[in-house]
């Protein structure tokens, strides 16, 4: 099967829908593959590195469009795009489909199956081929540089011999993988960390990528099953309102996610929250191509206000990274499809049959919902007991173990009474010996650490070959005798046993060393 | 020369009292060494003061046979490799039981304790029948162990329906020969002392062929008791206390270690000695495991390692028998020198023999305090960038946490899955011992390097190098 990988003919795209790693992938896959002339320029693969990586390049789009059986795209194509595909085209690319019906209809009437990458369902199966999670990534980290680069202070702590430099404070609303790329970029960067977000359950995540995890105190979780964000009650608004004009006095960047799919981005960061930060400040908003989450965010542009905030509403994309890892993603997918050998489009897959939204010329969009948040349709937790509950069960147990600990020492005394009782004197002094001294063995090997268990084995080993004792007590000078013979046996294992157990005992030890 | 039965005495405790400084040396790696010294020092003046004794004769025997022995016992223990010491434990438990049985079939001939009358010759003859029993069980359990761990007796576990049910009875069959030979006049009861002897022998092969490769550590380290118990009983039968001492100390110390392995794979001691079944699996459906298996070659593995900043390297049997400990740590050696963060995570079961990684990886040269314990590690795995599990399985199998089903539900695992990125190098996609399937395989972040983990190990430096 062919594989073909168009340029991207919009001026603003610089990825590139693979890369020489992901062609060497697809080729292990099966496919051959087909790039488009400096199709990876942009993201600055050469057309040299592609024919290295065994990719055979094609000078026109048409030459793609019209021979490969899956062509493999970044942005949505345009109609000019479309109308050079043939019938029974498998298409993988961004394609929104609920702002673009029109572009739908269009790759229907053209019978091509046109999977949309930004519609793969978020369950942990597509993690792998998530490529909003993946991007979402880049963008979080790129955040944090391009509004540390507009700051213009160190964003760590220091205390130099020129005088003490104030750590910087970093805010970001939105928690979803953006959000927690930025925080990790902002924290390993030095900054004091704080995040925002209306799901209750990424508090736990913001916390582990080093952030803290800011909330206003109205009982409301904005988790749906689909994995974004609910829009919020009023009075919840109101105080998120509240919560970013106290924060807005005192951090220095903030970095705003939040994105509704299909619909524009909600409006967070308002005018008196720009006009509250301090001259000097950054915000970088990643929802800017959406409309944006700050009022006064500019899409691509870099805007500073009168009162000297800078708002950043375009991002570098970091092409070359982009590249591969949506190439990945696009490798996985055609991975879970079956490669070039098992093709098949498997309309009862939950992956495929959500993101194809095209299929046989008919339009499949929307899908059917899908549950997947980490505690959504999750499992029924157990009640905890009460502290009180806990209390009276502790109490029990307690009174439990007593009672056994009585009856068990009731039954060893009386053991001991009949030892005592009928055994002769002297195995009662054998036997106290060996009681003492199994507890001492116990005792002694408690602490052991695992890494000298075999040398501790080994030693015990050559330390039980004292059985040696009972032989040598044995012997007499009269070989005739069938106890000489089985004493000297004994002797001779026995003895093998201890010089054998201590020299490797030795042999090992010497060996551990720091 | 001849020394008093109270100077006899006095050195026996000196004897004992070094011995229990051996054993607590051995519990740290700064004075493990010392404690064989005290051991070595211990066994000398043990056997000196007791050839020195008024009873012993028979002098040239004594010391043709410790010369005779001494010379096998070093060239054993020096030609012996690493990777086969748990072999090497294994046969020489037996030995130990071997002279326990010949010890006291001995001692039922000696004229001496027939003299004996009433109370202490009915107890004298209970300590040398169950010293012989269990004398009878180190020996041919430890066999069948030493073949097992050499590969010479399949290391399946070998079992039936009606085991335990037999071996109950054979156990019955051994007390009512007891109570006959109890009775019997003189050294009549050789017979049944005889067929004692052989039920035992029988039990000891059984017990240990029922139980699997994967619990080896901890049959291995519970012969070692037993051989302790064995050396105890015989004490009591000479009445000499050094023996009861030392027999006692090595026999709780063993089964306190057993305890502590089992503890490691949470398994109740009962359920591996008597291999009642394995595990905690609640029954119940399985985890359908969800995913796909991918693998790399070994330059894609060199470039991952090449990109990471710190990396745990998750050893198992499979290094054991690769013999891949010595590329490893050259590995180890060239990704530290890079300025990687590299540790070794080791499992308290990991191997056949208790301790048995760190013993390979000591002697391969790896500093010890670069090799971690699972409880140290586990929470350093979501900083970690590459794990290579290298030829362990059941050790590393998320099943143990996640799914009540499996065999190793409850059983502490190291938490390899939780890194960036899983490479497990294996010869080939079959189970671990438990025989449970591991899901961590069909993970998205880990990827299969199949072939020898040594000539695997090898082709990877050489990548390295470029």
């Amino acid at each position: 099967m062919k594989v073909g990988i168009p340029s991207e003919i919009s001026p603003n795209e610089l990825r590139v829908a693979a890369t020489p790693k992901t062609v060497k992938r697809l080729q292990k896959q099966g496919f051959e593959v087909y790039i488009q002339h400096n199709a990876g320029v942009k993201a600055n693969f050469s057309d040299k590195d592609f024919e290295e990586a065994g990719a055979k390049i094609v000078s026109t789009p048409a030459e793609i469009y019209g021979q490969s059986d899956i062509v493999l795209k970044v942005k949505e194509p345009s109609m000019e795009e479309v109308n050079l595909m043939k019938e029974g085209l498998v298409m993988l690319s961004y394609l929104w489909p609920a702002q673009n019906q029109e572009l739908l209809q269009k790759l229907a009437d053209k019978k091509v199956n046109a999977i949309a990458m930004d519609a793969i369902p978020r369950i942990s199966r597509a993690q792998k081929m998530d490529v909003l999670s993946s991007m979402a990534n880049i963008a979080g980290y790129r955040a944090v540089i391009e509004g540390s680069y507009h700051f213009g202070r160190f964003l760590n702590g220091q205390i130099t011999a020129a005088g003490k430099v104030e750590p910087a404070k970093v805010l970001v609303i939105g928690a979803g993988v953006a959000g927690l790329a930025a925080l990790g970029a902002a924290n390993s960067l030095g900054a004091i960390v704080r995040a925002f977000d209306t799901r209750k359950e990424v508090a736990e995540q913001i916390q582990s990528m080093g952030g803290e995890f800011l909330t206003v105190e109205i009982e409301e979780d904005g988790a749906t099953s689909s994995g974004y964000s609910k829009e919020m009650s009023k009075e919840f608004i109101e105080a998120e309102m509240k919560l970013f004009f106290e924060q807005a006095k005192e951090v220095d960047i903030v970095i705003t996610t939040a994105q509704i799919p299909g619909r524009p981005a909600p409006k967070l960061w308002l005018d008196y929250h720009v006009a509250a930060m301090k001259p000097g400040s950054v915000i970088v908003d990643l929802a800017a191509s959406s409309g944006g989450n700050c009022v006064e965010t500019r899409n691509g542009e870099v805007y500073t206000t009168p009162n000297g905030v800078t708002i950043v509403g375009k991002l570098n994309q970091l092409p070359s990274q982009a590249s591969q890892l949506y190439g990945n993603n696009l490798c996985h997918l055609l991975d879970d499809m079956g490669k070039a050998e098992k093709w098949k489009i498997d309309m009862e897959d939950a992956v495929v049959s959500r993101a194809m939204v095209t299929h046989n010329g008919k339009i499949n969009w929307p899908p059917a919902p899908l549950p997947v948040s980490p505690t959504a349709g999750g499992a029924v937790k157990a009640v905890p007991p009460t502290a009180e509950e806990v209390k009276i069960s502790d109490a029990e147990k307690a009174k439990k173990e007593t009672t056994s600990m009585f009856i068990r020492l009731a039954v060893v005394g009386a053991l001991l009474f009949f030892v005592g009782k009928f055994a002769p004197a002297e195995f009662i002094q054998h036997f106290t010996v060996f009681v003492l001294a199994v507890f001492v063995g116990w005792q002694l090997i408690a602490n052991v650490a695992h890494s000298l268990h075999t040398p501790l084995m080994a030693v015990t080993n050559a330390i039980s070959g004292i059985i040696v004792v009972g032989g040598l007590l044995q012997t007499t000078d009269d070989l005739s005798n069938p106890m000489t013979i089985l004493a000297f046996i004994a002797i001779l294992v026995a003895s093998i046993n201890i010089v054998g157990g201590f020299v490797v005992t030795h042999r090992m030890l010497k060996m551990f060393k720091k | 020369m001849f020394i008093a039965k109270e100077i006899q005495t006095a050195a026996y405790l000196f004897a004992s009292i070094l011995f229990i400084l051996s054993l607590g040396g051995l519990s740290s790696q700064e004075s493990a060494k010392r404690g064989v010294y005290y051991g070595i020092i211990g066994m000398i003046v043990a056997i000196i003061a007791t050839v020195l004794g008024q009873e012993v004769s028979g002098h040239i025997y004594i010391i043709a046979a410790i010369s005779v022995a001494s010379v096998i016992g070093l060239l054993l223990a020096r030609k012996v490799e690493m990777t086969s010491m748990p072999q090497l434990v294994a046969i020489l438990h037996s030995f130990v039981g071997l002279a326990a049985v010949l010890v006291g079939f001995g001692s039922y001939l000696d004229p001496e304790t027939q003299a004996l009358h009433g109370a202490a010759h009915m107890i004298h003859l209970v300590e040398v029948f169950i010293g012989i029993f269990i004398g009878a069980i180190t020996l041919t359990g430890s066999i069948i162990a030493w073949g097992k761990l050499d590969g010479k007796v399949p290391s399946k576990p070998w079992s039936f329906k009606g085991l335990q049910t037999m071996n109950l009875l054979l156990l019955s069959a051994c007390i009512i020969l007891g109570v006959f030979f109890c009775k019997a006049e003189g050294t009549g009861g050789m017979l049944y002392l005889g067929i004692m002897t052989a039920i035992a022998s029988f039990i000891g092969v059984v017990l240990v062929m029922a139980i699997g490769g994967g619990d080896m550590p901890v049959v291995v380290s519970m012969l070692n008791s037993y051989s302790g118990w064995a050396a105890s009983a015989a004490g009591f039968m000479l009445g000499n206390d050094l023996l009861i001492v030392t027999g006692a100390l090595v026999g709780s110390s063993g089964a306190i270690l057993s305890m502590h392995m089992c503890h490691a794979m949470n398994r109740s001691f009962f359920s591996v000695i008597f291999a009642s079944g394995s595990g905690n699996g609640s029954g119940g459906e399985k985890k359908a495991i969800e995913g796909e298996v991918t693998s790399l070659n070994h330059e894609e593995v060199s470039v991952l390692l090449k990109e990471a900043r710190s990396v745990v390297i998750v050893p198992g049997y499979g290094m054991a028998v690769a013999k891949a400990q010595y590329p490893i740590y050259d590995m180890v050696q060239t990704l530290r020198k890079a300025g990687k963060n590299v540790r070794f995570a080791i499992h308290p079961v990991a191997g056949r023999l208790p301790g048995h990684m760190n013993v390979l990886l000591a002697e391969a040269n790896v500093p010890y305090d670069i090799v971690m314990e699972m409880d140290e590690i586990n929470d350093d795995m979501p900083n970690t960038d590459v794990v290579m599990v290298i030829g362990a399985n059941d050790v590393v199998n998320p099943s143990a946490q996640d799914d009540p089903a499996s065999s190793i539900y409850g059983m502490p695992v190291i938490e390899a899955w939780k890194a960036e990125k899983v490479i497990i190098m294996k010869r080939s996609m079959s189970a671990g011992y438990s025989g449970e399937d591991n899901p961590l395989f069909y993970k998205p972040n880990s990827e299969m390097l199949y072939g020898d983990a040594k000539a695997s190990v090898e082709k990877i430096m050489s990548f390295l190098k470029v």
